[in-house]
């Protein structure tokens, strides 16, 4: 099985303590969270297990690259801490199962585009200037979960379903042969740039990053870009915190397609869960809680002057696409807005 | 041309009454498993005058007469166990009145439930009525004739229970109406005359449900559907309890299904609540999972899957469908709701032993007082021992209501032999003794409800 390469020494020399002291749902001063982290390096019992909502951004406050947020979630599956209630802990698991039958392995060369659990989406890219020339790996949303990378696990605390799954899911995505893959999610990315690394999971291909890839075409488009003229807010997703280096991207694209990236207070890496998977958690007042910070990061967008609220998660468009809409911001995908800058219609 | 067809056409015009095979065929067949059974004439009529002189044509020839509303209820129930005619009875679908302050509406019984709901969201968008689970083509009368439920069950009952009206042509082709329309005081009650509660219920087996007049409900601006879960189904029938409390909940479904696979042996509650305001939600969600589910959430053993999904009417026959293309037919029992874990568990075991995919519903009715829990099976049309499984399934089944003191909801031949078999002496005789006096010539859908 699968192990986490984590190092208490790290955590010992730290001089920040970032990964907790900056967490915006636990308030812990530097102290308190040295020796919480220490703790479940040793593989004890921590509140931090209890109170932790997983929104994964203490990947990303860590200095040290030391994996905080995959060491939580391994205790509190260890230590018998879930932090939802066990029929949805099931239900999630259940999910993933493929029902469909298997996949159809077509060849392929080059670089191409992984939908992951997302092929409802394909619509969106299809028939697209910014995607031409990208083959898709699987066109058949029937098949799917042959190609969800599991991650979503994390919020479930389930590294072991992770860890038994994501084998066979490499082994179908690398048995296309292509040597360069495009995830339109950020979370499969993540998967395989963060995630299999820090358990020592080998990936066979390499991973490009839908915004990287993105501005490179537009780069490529640039005589066809209009400059759109809206300002803009950004939701940025949880599992964005597992590849910070490339959400200087969201900035460049938007400069690139001529809209106003607003400041708020919700920008970067302050920025806010969507909240789905805090409202389903066993502890007392998740729904409250979620129905609390959803609103105030609405609150914030429409203070911040948002026309469009710009959505890199497909999860975090269902959760917050509605109430977004309602306070008379427009969801778009990214890949949506960047349609739009080259005069296409969006659906 | 028959004497029949003839006078059929001289009734409705030659448009609306056909004895050709091709016709006769469509009407042969129902969406279930049941063996085709053909009629020899098909007739559809306009007016009540039209259906009046239909019904007396069949009575002095001693016609066998089917009444078909939408056709939609898999078990068989209009189609023509001993030949004669199929009344379809579409195109009686007219609105004849809304009494928005009274909150009734007056239709005529062929019209569809998609038709009154679709002009109640363009005309009087504050007001709604009970539309069944089935597709929205399924019709007003048709659904009386087996006492449907609706997404209103939980805070109102059976839609039976919703009836401010009747007007039925008798086996005869006379006319009754029933009801304070009964005395020229309008539509706008059932009480509190005698009652002669003849005609739901019945199959179309007494007379024909020519006009009804509906209840109507308050219909808020907003509607969602919050999900929650348990996995144990010992605790579904407390759960549906605490919700059912509140009384706020529009409509109450607990479900569970071997595919897709995060259904499997977890059971779903969906809860749909309304409101006119963000605040009025809020509200009805505080209540239900704050405070009525909050033990169940604490202690780990169920969870909320979902909030503030936007509803469309119907739902429950938008998600009859998971296979994808073959058919389905289910039993339907109405069953007190302490029976969910015995009738998930043993439908489950029949399903299995059927090869199957296991998919169970129940529907509570009027504030937990019942449940209507529905075994469905799917089967391919091109398979024939796919079929012959859905059907022994489906009669192990309502062997298994009969077993559990249950009650089958819309029964087939089979289940209603079943339920006749035990039924109370003194209703048997007087069930008998009503389908006499109403129907002399024995020529109302006969085979239904047949007391020997």
């Amino acid at each position: 099985m699968y192990e986490l390469k984590f190092d208490p020494d790290l955590c010992m020399a730290c001089d920040t303590q970032d990964c907790l002291v900056k967490c915006q749902h636990m308030d812990i001063d530097q102290e308190t969270a040295r020796t919480e982290i220490l703790k479940l390096a040793d593989g004890e019992d921590s509140f931090v297990l209890r109170d932790c909502v997983t929104c994964y951004a203490c990947e990303e406050y860590c200095p040290n690259g030391n994996h905080p947020f995959y060491l939580i979630v391994k205790m509190q599956e260890e230590l018998g801490m879930l932090p939802l209630p066990d029929p949805l802990v099931k239900s999630g698991v259940q999910v993933g199962i493929p029902f469909r039958g298997e996949p159809v392995i077509d060849e392929m060369e080059g670089t191409v585009l992984n939908m992951g659990v997302f092929s409802p989406l394909l619509g969106r890219v299809e028939g697209s200037k910014l995607f031409e020339g990208l083959p898709v790996i699987s066109h058949d949303s029937r098949k799917m979960f042959h190609y969800f990378c599991q991650l979503m696990y994390l919020h479930y605390g389930k590294t072991s379903v992770i860890n038994e799954r994501l084998d066979g899911i490499i082994q179908t995505l690398a048995s296309h042969g292509a040597k360069e893959i495009v995830h339109f999610h950020d979370e499969c990315y993540g998967t395989y740039t963060s995630y299999a690394p820090a358990f020592g999971i080998e990936v066979p291909f390499k991973s490009i990053h839908l915004f990287e890839f993105l501005y490179n075409r537009l780069l490529e488009l640039k005589d066809e870009i209009r400059p759109l003229g809206y300002k803009v807010v950004y939701q940025r997703p949880c599992s964005s915190r597992l590849s910070s280096d490339k959400h200087p991207f969201v900035a460049k694209i938007f400069d690139l397609i001529g809209v106003e990236y607003m400041d708020r207070e919700y920008k970067d890496e302050n920025a806010m869960c969507c909240g789905a998977t805090i409202l389903g958690q066993k502890k007392e007042g998740s729904r409250v809680y979620c129905a609390e910070i959803q609103k105030k990061n609405i609150d914030d967008m429409k203070k911040a002057g948002g026309q469009i609220c710009v959505f890199n998660c497909p999860a975090c468009m269902q959760t917050l696409g509605m109430p977004v809409s309602k306070a008379g911001i427009m969801p778009l995908f990214m890949s949506d807005l960047c349609r739009l800058a080259i005069g296409e219609k969006v659906g | 041309m028959s004497s029949i067809q003839q006078e059929l056409v001289n009734i409705v015009g030659e448009d609306y009454a056909s004895d050709r095979r091709e016709e006769l065929f469509t009407y042969s067949k129902d969406l279930g498993t049941s063996q085709p059974l053909w009629p020899e004439y098909v007739v559809a009529p306009k007016t009540t005058d039209e259906l009046q002189a239909v019904v007396r044509l069949a009575n002095e020839t001693k016609t066998p007469i089917v009444p078909l509303g939408g056709g939609l209820t898999l078990a068989g129930l209009a189609l023509p166990q001993k030949g004669g005619i199929i009344i379809d009875l579409k195109r009686m679908d007219k609105i004849l009145e809304v009494n928005e302050q009274g909150r009734y509406i007056v239709v005529e019984a062929g019209i569809s439930h998609g038709k009154i709901t679709s002009y109640l969201k363009k005309n009087h968008p504050n007001l709604m009525h009970s539309e069944p689970g089935a597709p929205p083509a399924a019709t007003v009368g048709g659904n009386l004739a087996i006492h449907g439920q609706g997404d209103l069950a939980h805070p109102y009952g059976f839609n039976t229970d919703m009836v401010n009206g009747l007007e039925v042509v008798l086996p005869t082709g006379d006319i009754a109406r029933f009801g304070s329309c009964a005395v020229g005081s309008g539509w706008y009650t059932m009480h509190p005359l005698p009652d002669i509660g003849l005609f739901l219920g019945w199959n179309g087996a007494t007379g024909i449900i020519t006009k009804v007049s509906l209840k109507l409900y308050p219909c808020k601006k907003f509607r969602e559907n919050n999900m929650f879960v348990v996995e144990n189904e010992e605790f579904v029938p407390d759960v549906l309890f605490e919700i059912s409390h509140l009384g706020m909940a529009e409509d109450l479904i607990a479900t569970s299904s071997e595919i897709p696979p995060m259904m499997n042996r977890l059971h779903y509650i969906s809860i749909i609540n309304t409101g006119d305001s963000e605040e009025e939600l809020e509200f009805k969600r505080h209540m239900t999972f704050d405070v009525q589910l909050a033990k169940y959430i604490r202690s780990g053993v169920g969870g909320i899957v979902s909030l503030y999904d936007e509803r469309t009417r119907p739902q429950v026959s938008k998600s009859a469908d998971w296979k994808k293309g073959g058919g389905f037919e289910y039993v339907g029992a109405i069953v007190p709701v302490s029976f969910y874990p015995e009738c998930y568990r043993r439908g489950s075991e029949i399903s299995g032993r059927h090869f199957i995919p296991y998919t169970v519903l129940g529907r509570v009715i009027g504030s937990c007082h019942s449940m209507m829990f529905s075994w469905s099976y799917a089967f391919n049309r091109a398979d024939d021992a796919t079929v012959k499984h859905a059907r022994d399934a489906l009669h192990e089944t309502d062997e298994l209501v009969m077993e559990i003191n249950g009650t089958i909801w819309k029964p087939a031949i089979f289940g209603q032999k079943l339920m006749l078999e035990r039924m109370d002496q003194g209703a048997l005789r007087l069930m008998k003794e009503v389908k006499k006096i109403l129907d002399p010539n024995g020529i109302m859908n006969p085979g239904n409800w047949e007391v020997d």
